[in-house]
């Protein structure tokens, strides 16, 4: 049996006096133990609010989630406020994107992580400073006895990030969901950070989901990639099967719009042409169908379904075929 | 932080010298001036003329100004001439100055204790129909004249409730320590003393926090509203904290930061709350002398009572911000 | 050297960044639709109105004492309710109901002049800072900061209790000048901000001469701190008459009345005859209430940080 197991989570925003807004429409993913799996899709596409929802942490009014969320065989989204607030922190962390407003600035690092460990594992607060020096220490947080005592703002971007890894994984959850952990920071220390997330998933066999838009990100960490557009996952592949060969028109956009240092100095970048703006709704027929180029007249009148195409799950009536020129134009 | 604050207590100096000196040239510049202040309009050219020169008022006015900060030096501000005819005015200052301190404690302690968990409460229900009469409710409270609402209570709510409507204690025999009528019989152990004391207290200084309260209201609202946005309360949520703890470390801790800063701003209300609020109870502070004093024109009076009330409102605010710098790391670790 | 309070000066000065004009098309259609909004306006709008036809509206003539006969002040009676004295006669046996009334003109006229001395002092002095900088600016806020130093409402006791006759216009130029400052903080504030903005460098890289750039580009897109702030004003102002009129330094003749001095002048017979002080306090409460309505709403509505 899978950690996690997403089935048709549904997220539907309704404002008074607006019309319902649905964020996420009907995903479902596995996360297996240990495993990591990336949510990817560009803002708005529905990735950041599939992971509140897990956490529990959207806004009660004026929220709709249905769908189910076992973690170990728990419906997450049945269970009261008070056992989610028990879970939270314990079976599930989340590292969240901008380090420095995720801290809060008035209060020390070091209550920011032993908080946690008190809430948790009922520890004094003496014997959760000398563990959440430890932490540090593993986050690669240097002179962690000074930086327990510092606030956020004395902190560097990437320091800050590190200091919020180690209070996500204080009570080793089985499941940590970070939520593009490197977009706020400089180049450099993205790359540190990613292999840091990486070396203490497999240390601690903990199941990490990553959402980022951030190809080069789930090229280098994901095991599973789930590709999210409009709300929906409109490709699941491996990752290796994912880069090779993009089935779906948006996932094909996605890769070919990636600069490439190998490729010929006179040969053009092909962005993905529009904006999310431009999106039919779901119900009408596929939502990328006015950005698409293998758009066909099927497309703006039918839904496509999510079925097994060409050994992955799809959500496409044209998908990019390999031997095309078009597959053939990321290949190369 | 050293340098800031000596800075900011020359600044005080400065200001002290600016305004005793427009308050010294408005008392010599009033028609009549402080002879008829005195005398009284009908008293005899010669008796004027006398007292002109032994006030040396025939003297130019920045000597008479000097001659006055020299005085004034040796704790010599003049004498009243209507609130305590007779009496010298920094006597009356220090005989007044701890009601007041007493009375605007006790309001600025109702407004906070009230403002605060109100304002809290009007942020987590945004919208609701609590937030929204509390906050219409805080809007009257600004609208209603203080010493209109010190009335109200002073005739309607103290007969009942009981509570005394007059004064600071009633004529019973209590030990003078501090001045602070509450204090001093925790002090010498008569705590009916004490008791007395806070009976009277109560009516005005719940007149005197109405408008401070109304604003520690609406600011914690809008701060708590402002931090419940923030990202770090969203990890503190992820974390599984409970909710007192979040509501106190995370929420708490950062929205009275613009908080401490209006209850410094506040003591100016309070300074010139007091005034009115202490007339309508016959308080006897600062503020009612404030009023007497102005009612009669007793110049010596007022000219120590406004530079001692600018002298505490701005040195409140110092503290204020001193103390601002103290709970707030990204200030104190600069 | 700068002095006085740093708090209350970045207080104004933070009103002051939520300047420029195209908020105002974007502020006015939220307003149009907030309900406390329109309840603010509409109690202006008929307090105006009120105001305006008053002297016609009012039954008898306000100043006459006419019910005199009925006032007996050895025993501290007034002329009760009767026909045509809805409300009674006062201490002085003049129309109650008439004297409400037509107070609201003398109310008016205080609020809108004190606001309007207010707010043209601090235009001046907060242009001439802002627009001119240099030693000019140095000047101006020195003056600003001192009198900022007072708290406010002592400030305009203090102001009052200079003038050895009051009058209406002493009382409301008492109110106005504690605002001053204010203004004045307020304006240099958005100029300053102005001044290094975008558009005024481009009108001034086009050569366009100091004084347009001043009236033409930057007091406009300073206007929406001023009208929250002189909305705000409005209300205080009559407010502050009152509490002047209650210290005896309000206006001693009270053939045209004012509400704040019609409170303030019976704080003697509050116990015996409380509707002489609850009726003029209500009408005050009232009409200070729609001014704050307003001018909170405005505030939110301009506040750049609420535009979505």
């Amino acid at each position: 049996m899978a950690l996690l197991e997403v089935r048709d989570l549904t997220v539907v925003f309704q404002r008074k006096g607006e019309e319902p807004f649905r964020a996420v429409d009907g995903v479902s993913f596995d996360v297996e133990p240990g495993q990591t799996v990336g949510l990817v899709g560009e803002s708005g596409c529905g990735k950041s609010v599939t992971s509140l929802a897990i956490m529990g942490l959207l806004p009660k009014r004026g929220t709709k989630i249905t769908g189910t969320v076992s973690y170990d065989g728990t419906d997450l989204l049945k269970l009261s406020d008070r056992e989610m607030r028990d879970r939270r922190g314990r079976d599930l962390g989340m590292v969240f994107q901008d380090p420095l407003s995720s801290l809060n600035p008035v209060v020390p690092i070091g209550l920011q992580v032993t908080e946690v460990l008190e809430r948790h594992r009922g520890m004094a607060r003496k014997e959760a400073m000398i563990e959440a020096k430890e932490l540090l220490d593993k986050v690669g947080i240097p002179d962690p006895n000074r930086r327990l005592k510092e606030y956020p703002h004395q902190l560097s971007g990437g320091m800050r990030q590190r200091a919020l890894i180690a209070i996500a994984l204080a009570c080793r959850p089985k499941l940590l969901i970070a939520d593009e952990p490197t977009t706020a920071l400089d180049v450099t220390i993205q790359a540190q950070i990613l292999s840091l997330m990486k070396e203490l998933v497999q240390d601690l066999g903990t199941a990490l989901v990553m959402i980022t838009h951030d190809l080069g990100v789930v090229a280098g960490l994901c095991d599973e990639v789930n590709v999210l557009y409009g709300g929906k996952v409109v490709e699941k592949a491996m990752r290796h099967e994912l880069f090779a060969e993009p089935r779906h028109p948006y996932t094909h956009g996605l890769l070919a719009s990636i600069p490439r240092l190998d490729a010929a100095t006179h040969s053009k970048l092909t962005p993905i042409k529009g904006s999310v703006a431009d999106n039919i709704p779901w119900s009408q027929g596929c939502a990328f169908a006015p950005r698409c180029p293998n758009a066909l007249d099927v497309c703006v009148r039918v839904t496509p379904p999510e079925e097994d195409q060409l050994g992955r799950l799809l959500r496409c009536h044209n998908p990019v075929v390999p031997g095309t020129p078009a597959a053939e134009e990321v290949r190369a | 932080m050293l340098r800031y604050t000596i800075r900011r207590l020359a600044q005080l100096v400065g200001v002290v010298l600016v305004l005793s000196m427009l308050l010294f040239a408005w008392l010599r510049l009033l028609p009549g001036g402080p002879v008829s202040a005195l005398l009284g309009e009908r008293a005899t050219p010669e008796s004027r003329e006398a007292l002109t020169k032994q006030l040396g008022l025939d003297q130019p006015i920045f000597v008479q100004y000097f001659k006055f900060l020299g005085r004034a030096a040796t704790g010599d501000f003049g004498v009243s001439t209507g609130v305590q005819p007779g009496d010298s005015a920094l006597d009356i200052f220090l005989q007044r100055f701890p009601a007041t301190i007493e009375l605007s404690f006790f309001a600025i302690l109702i407004a906070i204790a009230v403002g605060v968990p109100l304002g809290y409460l009007a942020a987590k229900r945004r919208g609701g129909w609590f937030d929204n009469l509390s906050v219409i409710g805080s809007l009257i409270g600004v609208a209603v004249p203080v010493f209109f609402l010190a009335y109200l209570l002073k005739d309607v709510a103290s007969s009942a409730l009981g509570l005394p409507s007059q004064g600071r204690q009633d004529a019973i025999d209590a030990t003078r320590v501090t001045g602070f009528f509450t204090l001093d019989g925790l002090i010498t152990g008569e705590f009916d003393a004490t008791l007395n004391a806070l009976e009277h207290l109560i009516l005005p200084a719940i007149a005197l926090a109405t408008i401070p309260f109304a604003v520690i209201f609406r600011i914690t609202r809008a701060a708590v509203l402002d931090v419940l946005d923030e990202d770090f309360v969203r990890t503190a949520e992820s974390k599984g904290l409970t909710a007192p703890v979040i509501r106190r470390r995370h929420v708490l801790r950062n929205a009275m930061l613009p908080v401490v800063t209006t209850i410094g701003l506040q003591t100016g209300a309070l300074l010139s709350g007091a005034v009115l609020t202490e007339k309508v109870f016959s308080f006897a502070g600062v503020g009612q002398a404030l009023a007497i004093g102005f009612e009669r024109r007793d110049y010596p009076v007022l000219l120590l009572l406004i530079i001692m009330a600018t002298i505490v409102y701005v040195v409140v605010n110092l503290l204020v911000d001193l103390s601002y710098a103290l709970i707030d790391p990204r200030i104190r670790t600069r | 050297m700068v002095l006085g309070l740093s708090s209350k000066k970045d207080k104004i000065d933070g009103l002051a960044e939520s300047a420029g004009v195209s908020l105002a098309a974007s502020a006015w259609k939220r307003l149009r639709r907030s309900p406390v909004f329109l309840t603010g306006a509409v109690i202006i709008g008929l307090f105006f109105v009120l105001s305006l036809l008053s002297p016609w509206l009012a039954p008898q003539d306000p100043s006459v004492p006419m019910l005199i006969d009925q006032v007996v002040k050895a025993r501290n009676e007034i002329p009760p309710p009767q026909p045509g004295h809805p409300l009674g006669g006062d201490l002085q046996g003049r129309d109650f109901f008439s004297r409400l009334l037509v107070g609201s003109q003398q109310t008016l006229v205080v609020g809108v002049g004190a606001t309007l001395i207010g707010l043209t002092g601090g235009l001046v002095l907060g242009t001439l800072a802002g627009a001119l900088g240099g030693w000019v600016d140095s000047i101006v806020m020195r003056i600003v900061d001192v009198m900022l130093s007072l708290p406010s409402l002592l400030l305009a006791f203090s102001i009052a209790a200079m003038f050895a006759r009051p009058s209406q216009f002493t009382v409301i130029l008492a109110v106005a000048i504690v605002q001053i400052p204010v203004f004045a903080r307020l304006l240099r504030g958005s100029m300053l901000a102005q001044r290094h903005s975008d558009h005024v460098l481009a009108a001034t890289a086009l050569g366009v001469k100091k004084g347009a750039i001043v009236f033409r580009h930057m007091l406009p897109n300073s206007l929406s701190p001023v009208i929250v702030q002189s909305t705000l004003v409005l209300a205080t102002a009559i407010i502050e008459a009152a509490a002047l009129s209650f210290l005896g330094l309000g206006n001693p003749d009270d053939r045209l009345p004012e509400w704040g001095q019609m409170l303030g002048d019976v704080q003697n017979v509050f116990d015996t005859h409380p509707h002489l002080a609850a009726w003029p306090a209500i009408c005050i409460i009232i009409v200070a209430l729609g001014f704050t309505l307003m001018g909170e709403t405005l505030r939110e509505a301009l506040d750049p940080k609420n535009r979505r």
